[in-house]
């Protein structure tokens, strides 16, 4: 800019809306007057109610099925089967995995809850009681409950259905260095180890997952309304399952009642809504109970990990060894980049400078519900960050280290950028050290050590926990990056109209990340339309760009990306557009927020919405009319976000019961578009990080059953339990490659946080011995450790005791 | 609900019982021919077709269904329908006036109290029923009226925050006469 401060005619970016602008969310005003529009609220004339059969066992033969008794029911329309759709090569479908998983069961049932039958009736409650008259006849096999069963010389194989599956494992994959990394270990002064298990968890939106499905004889078109968060993939997969034509398909996402990587996978429901309406022609409806949603639809977690860390005794981290078993459940279906067999595990330690490190995975089919979303979570970066940072407590604690004191010493520093992972990853910014100061300034660190130790004398156990970590965030790009080979690049198509108000719309699925504000936000950072002025609309195959939806914290780092470079291309064509209204050339037009104006005489200007009349009514000869651009964004790298929590907890010695006293996050997530919205997903992270910590788990009984399929099982914190945050933003480090300066910010406080409040809790017990409890650190649990100073598992079966 | 059946020459179809129920949601007066296991929450949704009170769980655990049945908060997807037959109840449709938001509703936006928005209005339905009967709430006590009410975005500090911030606006809109308040402490 030319003009001085007086000079300048420049809109004041934060009355507008801009970037840094706590603007109130627009989506809130229909929310607020429950008029959102959720896939349950979409009723369309002649709609007919789905409803589906689920196994009661976890492993069995299917005998027979007999369903006379539904089908005579009145109001049933129609009564789906495994062997029905089988006749129309839809009995499997692919995973995102490029594994197959079961539509409606055929041969076997592999997981408690797996679907059965479908029931298609004039309504719901009718649909109901007739999938109660179907009578299927199991015979029961063994159920393999966690990977050491799946393994064993005897056990039965799950996967008889593949050709070539002669046992139960999914894959074994490796990466890193070993050589380098077996030299660390022989020059190590210690070697700190660690097992544990990170437990199957469940996203658990409130609202669970459904369809309505409407194929039109007359027009040939399908229209489905799902619970997705990525509706682009829902139509190319629909594509070619259902081989029906892309172009005749459109997948909408109306408003989502929460996602978490719960709505990324296609489910069996959706596709038998979408059979079904086509064989009765109507309009078809599913919506899952939260038992179906809990039992059936995808996991997250449920990992076993070894991990050695070899030392020397200064305190200094040469190598990482890590050995993960990942229990996959009947089908493999990990949404996640297919090149990556245990997702972004071997992102771990990438905020330390570590020399070498060697990651062996493997992966287990067991008799369960199949999944592996990205719960709050970019590919298994949560079991990642978790195990480094039990890992890393462990190892400060084996060399009689200060916590803090040996994560200063490890970290990657801020003149070292950019990095290279022992993983292979590169980072590229991060003032790691500084943030870890704000928070040991903010909980008092010094202060706390003193009052702990003072507080044991008094036999009350006080501990406090530190998590610190950088994470991947906003796959991909595309040469690494793609999901069933669709590269994981994002999009946004901008048109301004001639009285300078604008449509925007993206590639990517809201589902109460605030993208309806946030993106009109970047529009009015670069184009000065004031974001009132922008109505943002997604999850419309028919009207958004192709994009990969949302999840793993992607919106911001790609979609939100393309904005920015939408509106961009569109300030070129306005420059054009503002010099021509100027009677200059185009060299001699300068940008000021809002407007153009003559570098000679900054108060001849127009202002962007003039340009928009003239794009209409005014273009200069040869001028393509209109204000219309789309951009696609494959971002050069991930955005790597950086965090440190700290828990302070008091554990009851009697009970082992344990409150947290104080909750401090300091989040470096580079530039924030939208303070207010960005604090609200790091406290919601942190929410669920407490959950995961503190109670929030699946587990099974040896006999396959499901513990934790309904609210009354799993249990989620309420804001009874739910401690406060204290949260600092002082620490600003714009990624470098991002058009605004943004990074990932979704999920961080999910992925670091419950390592904090499981190190607090190990803290304030250090004197047991005891080298680790098993998330959820249920009172039980800690009561077993202490009165027995011995570690404690959480692994299934449940112990029936 | 009204149905239509194929007529299949069943007895069955014939004998399906239907109860007829009174009722007043957000102040108007209906009447509804219902089987008697017609849950509420699908009475207000699929009958009434307010599609605001949203169903979660259908076990009484996360409060996304919450109505307020004669004024006191009730999870609307364990309930029968045939039990408001006579009484009144009011969703979160009947919050607003035609050209005035609920201080709750203007709270929830002002403090960032919701996220997917799924949980929001039987939220703030639990909230009314607390304000109604404690127009000055503290902290501990905003928590505790919400703890049947699960949400899985927000973490619940900007919605506690939120009540409050409604709390505040109703109090200095009206203020409570000194008698009217030392009763619902009591109450409370």
């Amino acid at each position: 800019m030319t003009t001085t401060a007086d000079e300048s005619r420049a809109l004041d970016e934060i009355k507008i809306g801009g970037l840094g602008s706590s603007r109130k969310r627009v989506e809130d005003d229909r929310f607020i007057r429950g008029k959102g529009n959720y896939v349950d609220d979409v009723v369309l004339p002649g709609m007919l109610h789905m409803e589906i059969l689920r196994s009661p066992l976890a492993h069995a033969r299917i005998k027979s099925i007999d369903a006379s008794k539904a089908w005579a029911l009145p109001g049933v329309r129609l009564v789906l089967t495994g062997e029905m759709m089988a006749t129309r090569n839809l009995a499997w479908m692919p995973t995102l995995s490029y594994d197959t998983q079961a539509v409606l069961a055929t041969d076997k049932v592999r997981f408690q809850g797996q679907e059965v039958a479908c029931v298609i009736a004039d309504d719901p409650y009718i649909a109901k009681d007739a999938c109660e008259l179907i009578e299927v006849d199991y015979e029961p096999l063994p159920p393999i409950m966690n990977p050491w069963q799946g393994l064993a010389e005897d056990a039965p194989v799950i996967r008889d259905d593949k050709v070539n599956q002669a046992d139960n494992v999914v894959y074994n994959w490796e990466v890193g260095d070993k050589a380098g990394t077996d030299r660390a270990f022989e020059q190590a002064d210690v070697i700190s180890k660690m097992e544990l298990h990170y437990p199957r968890s469940h996203p658990s939106p409130i609202e669970c997952c459904g369809s309505v499905a409407d194929f039109n004889r007359a027009t040939q078109k399908l229209t489905v309304y799902l619970t997705s968060q990525a509706p682009h993939i829902v139509r190319a997969a629909v594509a070619m399952v259902a081989e029906l034509p892309e172009h005749m398909i459109r997948i909408v996402s109306p408003d989502i009642g929460g996602g978490f990587g719960n709505k990324v996978p296609i489910y069996p429901g959706y596709v038998c809504s979408i059979l079904a309406s086509i064989l009765l022609e109507c309009p078809v409806k599913w919506i899952e109970d939260k038992t179906g949603n809990l039992i059936s639809t995808g996991f997250a977690r449920d990992v076993y990990l070894k991990g050695e860390m070899a030392l020397r005794k200064d305190g200094k981290i040469l190598g990482v060894r890590m050995h993960t078993d990942a229990d996959h459940g009947a089908f493999f279906s990990d949404a996640q980049p297919s090149k990556f067999k245990i997702g972004l595990m071997h992102s771990a330690f990438a905020a330390y400078d570590v020399p070498a490190a060697h990651l062996t995975a493997r992966g287990v089919y067991t008799n369960k519900a199949p999944g592996g979303v990205a719960y709050r979570c970019s590919f298994r970066v949560t079991e990642a960050m978790f195990f480094q940072e039990r890992m890393v407590q462990a190892a400060a604690d084996d060399l009689g280290m200060d916590q803090a004191a040996f994560r200063r010493m490890n970290f990657v520093r801020d003149d070292d950028f950019p990095h290279r992972t022992p993983f292979g990853f590169l980072t590229d910014s991060g003032q790691y050290a500084k943030c870890l100061e704000v928070g040991l300034k903010a909980i008092d660190y010094e202060n706390f050590r003193k009052e702990q130790a003072e507080a044991r004398k008094r036999g009350r156990l006080l501990g406090l926990g530190i998590s610190t970590m950088t994470e991947p965030l906003g796959a991909g790009n595309s040469r690494e990056y793609d999901i069933l080979g669709i590269k994981m690049f994002d999009s946004a198509e901008l048109k301004v109209h001639m009285t300078g108000k604008a449509i925007l719309r993206t590639g990517a699925k809201t589902q109460g990340q605030g993208h309806e504000t946030t993106w009109a936000q970047i529009v009015a950072h670069e184009l000065g339309i004031p974001a009132d002025d922008v109505v943002v609309e997604e999850g419309d195959t028919d009207t958004a760009p192709f994009g990969m939806g949302t999840y793993a914290s992607r919106s911001t780092p790609v979609a939100g990306a393309a904005v920015a470079m939408v509106s961009r291309k569109i300030r070129a064509k306005a420059r054009k557009l503002a010099a021509h209204l100027l009677e200059v050339s185009e060299e001699d037009i300068e940008w000021e927020l809002g407007r153009f104006y003559v570098r000679s005489a900054p108060g001849r200007g127009v202002t962007i919405q003039e340009c928009a009349m003239a794009a209409y009514s005014n273009m200069p000869d040869g001028m393509e009319p209109g204000l219309e651009n789309t951009a696609y964004y494959d971002p050069p790298n991930l955005t790597w976000p950086f965090a440190v929590y700290i828990v302070t907890v008091e554990v009851d010695p009697e009970t082992g019961v344990w409150d947290v006293l104080r909750m401090v996050a300091v989040d470096d997530c580079g530039v924030r578009i939208n303070p207010m919205i960005v604090e609200g997903q790091i406290m919601g992270g942190l929410t669920e990080a407490y959950a995961m910590a503190s109670m929030q788990f699946i587990t099974f009984d040896a006999d396959g059953n499901c513990v934790g399929s309904n609210y009354m099982d799993y249990l989620l914190p309420s804001a009874w339990e739910t401690p406060g945050y204290e949260l600092h933003s002082e620490v600003v480090t714009p990624c470098p490659h991002h058009p605004i300066g943004a990074k990932g910010i979704g999920e961080c406080a999910a992925v670091g946080g419950p390592a904090a409040f499981v190190n607090a809790v190990m803290d304030a017990i250090s004197e047991t011995g005891v080298r680790n409890i098993d998330m959820p650190v249920l009172p039980d649990r800690v009561w077993e450790a202490l009165t027995y100073r011995r570690d404690v598992s959480g692994a299934p079966p449940i112990r029936q005791d | 609900m009204t149905m239509v059946y194929d007529d299949t020459g069943d007895e069955a179809t014939a004998d399906v019982p239907v109860r007829k129920i009174r009722f007043t949601i957000n102040g108007r007066k209906k009447v509804a021919e219902i089987e008697p296991r017609l849950l509420l929450a699908d009475l207000i949704r699929r009958g009434v077709g307010l599609t605001g009170t949203h169903r979660g769980c259908d076990t009484t655990n996360c409060g996304a269904c919450t109505v307020l049945v004669d004024g006191r908060a009730g999870k609307s997807c364990t309930m029968l329908a045939v039990q408001v037959d006579g009484r009144e109840v009011t969703t979160v449709e009947g919050l607003a006036t035609a050209s005035e938001l609920h201080p709750l509703q203007e709270g929830f936006k002002q403090e960032h109290g919701l996220q997917c928005g799924f949980c929001t209005p039987g939220m703030m339905l639990s909230a009314k029923a607390l304000l109604d009967r404690n127009p000055d709430p503290t902290e501990e006590d905003v928590r505790w009226a919400i703890s049947g009410n699960l949400c899985r975005c927000t973490g619940y500090q900007n919605i506690v925050k939120s009540v409050l911030w409604a709390a505040a606006k109703l109090r200095e809109r009206e203020p409570e006469p000194a008698e009217a308040s030392a009763v619902n402490k009591v109450e409370g």
